[in-house]
């Protein structure tokens, strides 16, 4: 038996009652406009998803026997401020016409996604057992259209971007007006594909500002170090250099920060510039023994190394 | 189906695929706002001009960048819109196949793809510009329904029926304006072949598609004039293969011929023996017209048909030297 209890969230009344329903976004601005205060700090709810998902991930994988550790773990913080205050989206639905899009587009990570997607309610967490397993909707890459809750189909990358820009073009430029949200994840290592670039260079030339990228740099490639392998230059002046808003998120493993940086989304209507979140988080985090280290890109974790990381992650 | 009447008389009109395919999109746009169409730097090329000119916002230029024309066109299916991304074939799908394969095909989005430019009658670019892999890339992939119209006319109502069918589609069209020879009345549909001359008693079958057909018409009236009678079988959708027409004139003839700008591995040939193969029907000739294992070169049209034998003249050498033997 798994040692972890899930629990989706924190009893939350105004959430439940007035927030969800109208497909508010989870933030401190959406309580302060109806005078009451969180339920919870913020910041403590993220942690206290963030701890979850972790364990989640270890013993996703162990069971797996395959699949990519080390990114999947160094992006929990993202998924967890994500699902748990930024993305609107329907519970009952995941085709509800007026969602936030998530597209991820390094694939491989997708064991934090799964495992984010089971902590909010959205997917069975029994159904995390199965990853990577015949007959499973959690493929070793994620498939859109095995599970409803993805909004494409990655795992060759660099092609995430390009499709959320088409979504975020078709919000921002044929449809309705509306403040709907397209957020994508790309890797640092995935910055080597050209793909990217293309994608990057049309989403500042058509003013995609309802598109938000969270890069995650976490350094670290299959093979190596990422300025080993290829080395990126100035990302942010690259990116800036094709019409994008560049913020740095100094540590991308720290919710209060995240929060912060995702909350400066707010208000881009007025603005005409995609945002590129220059997120640094710290590959395998909360597992002493991979962090920062680039063999566990894609590495599976034996019987006793899950245990020795679930006791790390307070599992006893 | 009606042959045109100039057609059959010898003095077809030429008309453009391209311009076919642009005219019937921007009519389907302005009646459907879900209708968007991408280029990468050949709008004015691929025949969408007038369509750039009226439709603000719903013409999407990514520039000379394949990889993203495609996986934008995802995206906007995504969100349900019906996109068309048209490039050259060399290009797209030539350039961004793997694209295609997981943002389209595998993620199950309905993005209509245009390959323009496909054959040898791209002419003077020479032969990187020539595609004549283009069927062989798009009919591997599951789900991918492949089209190759004849004419102006089967181009334009190609079209229409892309954006009607929702599947991922393809569909390849020449640079040279070709004869003609559907009457306006004919109807075409997705997964049909059609037999568009049958002589008495004929002898052999000539299967082919796309720039083809117009020539292999052509040669049939020689064949018939050196007392080989034969069945011509217009094959514009490639996958999903139309079995019973196509082995219904083979069990006719038992002499199969295919004909295709394309090269003779992998393409619509490859097709018809697959499928004559695992049939009950056993030819006793089978020979594939095309490009052997060759490139493209410089040239015109004309001059690039004779040389690769795919004009009419030299399909009716080839089809002579087969039934002599």
């Amino acid at each position: 038996m798994p040692a972890t209890i899930i629990i989706n969230r924190r009893s939350d009344f105004i959430y439940d009652i007035i927030l969800q329903p109208l497909m508010l976004r989870r933030s401190k601005l959406c309580y302060n406009m109806l005078m009451v205060k969180p339920p919870v700090d913020e910041v403590q709810l993220i942690e206290y998803h963030a701890t979850s998902i972790r364990r989640q991930i270890i013993q996703m994988l162990a069971l797996a026997g395959s699949g990519h550790p080390a990114s999947s773990l160094g992006l929990v913080e993202v998924l967890a401020c994500l699902y748990f205050n930024v993305l609107r989206y329907n519970p009952a639905d995941p085709n509800d016409d007026q969602r936030d899009l998530l597209v991820m587009s390094n694939g491989h990570a997708c064991p934090v996604l799964y495992a984010t997607l089971a902590e909010a309610g959205l997917i069975d967490p029994l159904e995390l057992r199965h990853l990577r397993q015949y007959g499973s909707r959690l493929q070793g890459h994620p498939e859109r259209t095995r599970l409803p809750w993805l909004e494409t189909t990655s795992g060759p990358l660099g092609e995430g971007l390009s499709q959320a820009a088409g979504m975020a073009y078709s919000l921002r430029h044929l449809d309705s007006p509306n403040d709907r949200r397209v957020y994508c994840i790309v890797s640092d290592g995935e910055l080597d594909e050209g793909n990217i670039w293309e994608a990057v260079m049309f989403a500042g030339k058509y003013h995609l500002a309802n598109l938000v990228t969270i890069v995650d740099c976490n350094d670290i490639q299959l093979s190596g170090r990422v300025d080993q392998i290829m080395p990126l230059g100035d990302l942010a002046q690259r990116w800036r250099a094709a019409g994008w808003r560049v913020s740095q998120v100094t540590d991308g493993n720290d919710a209060t920060e995240l929060l912060t940086a995702l909350g400066n989304v707010q208000g881009s209507r007025r603005v005409s510039k995609p945002l590129a979140l220059l997120t640094h988080t710290c590959p395998g985090k909360g597992v002493s023994f991979m962090e920062h280290d680039y063999h566990w890109h894609g590495r599976p974790l034996s019987e006793a190394e899950a245990g020795r990381a679930l006791a790390e992650l307070g599992v006893r | 189906m009606r042959l045109a009447n100039d057609f059959t008389q010898g003095n077809p009109v030429r008309q453009s695929l391209r311009h076919g395919f642009g005219q019937s999109l921007l009519e389907l746009a302005r009646q459907d706002e879900r209708i968007v169409a991408l280029s990468a730097d050949l709008a004015g090329s691929v025949g969408l001009g007038d369509f750039v000119q009226e439709m603000r916002h719903r013409y999407i230029e990514v520039g000379v960048a394949e990889q993203n024309l495609v996986t934008v066109a995802s995206g906007l299916a995504h969100m349900g819109k019906i996109p068309f991304a048209a490039s050259y074939a060399s290009f797209s799908p030539g350039r961004n196949w793997e694209q295609i394969r997981t943002s389209i095909c595998l993620n199950n989005q309905p993005v209509r793809l245009i390959g323009s430019h496909a054959g040898l009658n791209v002419g003077a670019d020479g032969a990187s510009h020539q595609m004549l892999e283009d069927i062989a890339l798009m009919r591997v992939l599951p789900g991918m329904v492949v089209l190759a119209p004849g004419d102006s006319i089967e181009a334009a109502q190609f079209t229409r029926l892309m954006a009607q069918d929702s599947h991922p589609s393809y569909m390849r069209l020449p640079r040279v304006d070709l004869p003609v020879y559907n009457d306006p009345a004919n109807e075409y549909q997705i997964g049909r072949a059609y037999v568009l001359r049958q002589d008495d008693q004929p002898v052999v079958s000539v299967v082919t598609t796309g720039s083809m057909t117009g020539n292999v018409l052509l040669a049939a009236q020689t064949l018939s004039q050196k007392g080989i009678a034969s069945e011509v079988v217009h094959v514009p959708t490639i996958k999903p293969l139309d079995q019973a027409t196509i082995l219904g004139s083979i069990g006719r003839t038992k002499v199969v011929v295919t004909v295709e700008e394309h090269q003779v591995s992998g393409g619509l040939g490859s097709a018809i023996a697959e499928l004559v193969l695992e049939s009950d029907i056993r030819p006793t000739k089978f020979y594939r017209i095309g490009v052997n294992d060759r490139f493209g070169q410089s040239g015109t049209a004309t001059n690039l048909w004779r040389h690769y034998q795919l004009d009419a003249g030299g399909i009716v050498e080839q089809i002579l030297a087969l039934l002599d033997n």
